[in-house]
């Protein structure tokens, strides 16, 4: 580390004002800062630093998706193995997930981060670190056989004008990675959704019962009002095997119990809000209890009990790791629970009764991303006007 | 060409443009820009009703009561929307189909009630014609680049013709859907707002 360092060090009168690299200083500073902590300190005024700053949370983010990415890896396996039928081993099964999800993020990490540091340097700011946790978001809500020059595109398209146009990082009002994910769904339908994409295949042949519909795609899809969900093989599936996650989907987002081992991570770390996951996950409970009760085999969704609802498709990943998200969210205390309820029943209302998207939660926080700031400023102006009340009762 | 006249051709095609500068006409930008045969049309209809538009009203500018001279510019402009949705009826049915209610909608295209009431009423018949075409042509230019990249990128064609090898699509590459949602059009447009407003600094707002 010493060693490392000094070169580092030795490198910096190039970055400086009148060395030959002086443009390149964002870029300098963003390694160094990235790697060591800087021992400047502020030359005037006082100032009182806080150890947690951007980069250490975005760190702890993405500390808190690991779980998810480890299961997402070995799933992709255990998915190719059983739709293929081919005998693997646990760490075959690992092997061949990372090798079909790791060019996929390091092509988001390099098309974004590309971005992020020529916008910083035309504008001549300091490098944002906003992209380390969109970078690694972004693959793990994709289906596992998205071409990756669909996602360079869709993350360029994202980071340009979801983020840079708006000012940059902490200025984006829409979610980087569900941008990225919107984008990818409405520009190349067929690769996003359906039954052929959810499963990596290879160039294997198929077992014969082999189908590649998520639990949600068979929902939407199923005619006669049966729920009996089944896995890639086609034999049944249970509710426990939907809570681990072994089963079909975009690749990061299938494991309940680990997105709830990263819940636990970034709510024992505070940072991400337990208001906006709590009350998302009442909304959900709420709306699927709501849909449950007024079950109709014409929406054939709303036959999932309330709980399982909540294990399926994407809703337990965008609420923990999407929702929170503190730039795209509420600020107010108030207005964090009025945004994650709303997030969990619109999610679960597209999710049930708009039959052309088995999946809601990108949707259901693309749409309150945009409420945000309204709610925040109505909960301001509600609490001026009870506080000028209380005064004049007073006076 | 005189100094007024040229400026009352050329101001609308960059400085004064209708849909970048002035930001008129949006909806019709929006809607006819799948493909670029109907934005071709468009323009051109649209060139068409506000030049002889913008002269006609210019002749009678003088007798118009001013009280009643919104109706009489509405009477004016649906009498040569009418006939242009005739006459593509008659020799283009395809794209008029395609175009279907917007050729009717050009009445209420803001371009030409703005053109009439702030140009043609002050102004003689050569220079309303000239600000005509060239708030027609701003217009459309908008309209046909605009056009060009959703055709190009949302169906790999352009005037109908596939551009987009077939060995592309043998490698992988898929047409981008949402260049045919009206969302990408507005995207586009302020991709084009960026440029022009990057090339001509004095049209930036503070």
């Amino acid at each position: 580390m010493k060693s490392l360092k000094r070169k580092i060090d030795a490198l910096k009168p190039h970055f400086e004002k009148g060395g030959k690299l002086e443009k390149l200083h964002s870029v300098y500073d963003g390694f160094y800062t990235f790697l060591f902590t800087p021992n400047e300190t502020s030359s005037s005024g006082v100032h009182i630093h806080d150890a947690n700053d951007s980069k250490r949370t975005m760190i702890t983010v993405v500390i808190a998706l690991i779980p998810c990415l480890l299961f997402g890896i070995y799933n992709i396996g255990y998915q190719h193995a059983m739709a293929t039928g081919a005998d693997m081993a646990f760490l075959q099964m690992i092997w061949y997930g990372l090798l079909k999800a790791l060019p996929q993020i390091v092509v988001a990490y390099a098309v974004g981060l590309g971005i992020e540091f020529i916008a910083a340097q035309i504008r001549g700011h300091e490098i944002q670190e906003g992209f380390l946790v969109s970078g690694i978001l972004i693959p793990m809500i994709c289906p596992i056989d998205t071409p990756l020059w669909m996602i360079a595109v869709a993350v360029a398209f994202a980071v340009i004008f979801a983020k840079e146009v708006f000012g940059g990082t902490g200025y984006n009002f829409l979610n980087i990675a569900l941008v990225t994910r919107a984008f990818l769904f409405f520009a190349y339908p067929s690769k996003m959704s359906g039954d052929g994409v959810f499963v990596s295949l290879g160039d294997a042949a198929t077992v014969d019962a082999y189908s590649g519909a998520t639990p949600l795609g068979q929902i939407a899809s199923s005619t006669d009002g049966g729920v009996q969900l089944l896995n890639v093989a086609g034999e049944p599936l249970t509710f426990w095997d939907t809570f681990i996650g072994l089963i079909p989907g975009s690749w990061g987002e299938t494991s309940t119990l680990f997105i709830l081992v990263g819940a636990a991570i970034l709510l024992l770390t505070g940072i991400a809000s337990w208001r906006i996951m709590t009350s998302a996950v009442v909304g959900g409970l709420v709306m699927s209890a709501v849909a449950h009760y007024f079950a109709t085999p014409l929406y054939p969704a709303t036959l999932i009990d309330p709980v399982q609802q909540l294990c399926l498709g994407g809703f337990a990943f965008a609420v923990v790791f999407m929702a929170t998200d503190p730039v795209t969210a509420c600020r107010t205390n108030v207005g964090k629970y009025i945004y994650g309820f709303m997030i969990g029943v619109m999610a679960i209302v597209i999710r049930c009764y708009n039959t052309g998207y088995p999946e809601g939660a990108m949707l259901a926080v693309l749409l309150m991303n945009c409420f945000a700031p309204l709610i925040d400023y109505c909960v301001v102006e509600v609490n001026i006007r009870r506080r000028l009340a209380r005064t004049k009762a007073n006076v | 060409m005189s100094k007024a006249s040229k400026i009352a051709f050329l101001n609308p095609l960059s400085k004064e443009n209708p849909v970048i500068v002035q930001v008129l006409g949006i909806c019709s930008a929006l809607a006819v820009t799948t493909k670029l045969e109907p934005a071709f049309v468009m323009t051109l209809s649209v060139v068409a009703v506000l030049a002889l538009s913008n002269v006609i009203i210019s002749l009678i500018r003088k007798t118009i009561p001013t009280s009643i001279r919104i109706i009489v510019q509405l009477v004016v402009v649906a009498a040569l929307v009418v006939m242009v949705d005739q006459v593509l009826k008659a020799y283009n049915y395809e794209v008029s189909k395609q175009l279907s209610v917007f050729i009717g909608l050009i009445i209420t295209n803001c371009i030409l009630m703005g053109r009439l009431e702030a140009f043609a009423l002050n102004n003689g018949p050569w220079l309303s014609f000239l600000d005509g075409v060239g708030n027609g042509l701003g217009y459309g230019m908008i309209l046909v680049i605009v056009a060009f990249f959703r055709e190009l990128l949302g169906s790999g064609t352009l005037f109908g013709y596939q551009v987009v090898p077939d060995s592309w699509y043998e490698m992988g590459y898929m047409n981008n859907g949402m260049m045919i949602l009206p969302p990408m059009a507005l995207i586009t447009v302020a991709c084009i707002i960026w440029v022009h407003r990057s090339r001509n600094k004095e049209l930036q707002e503070k």
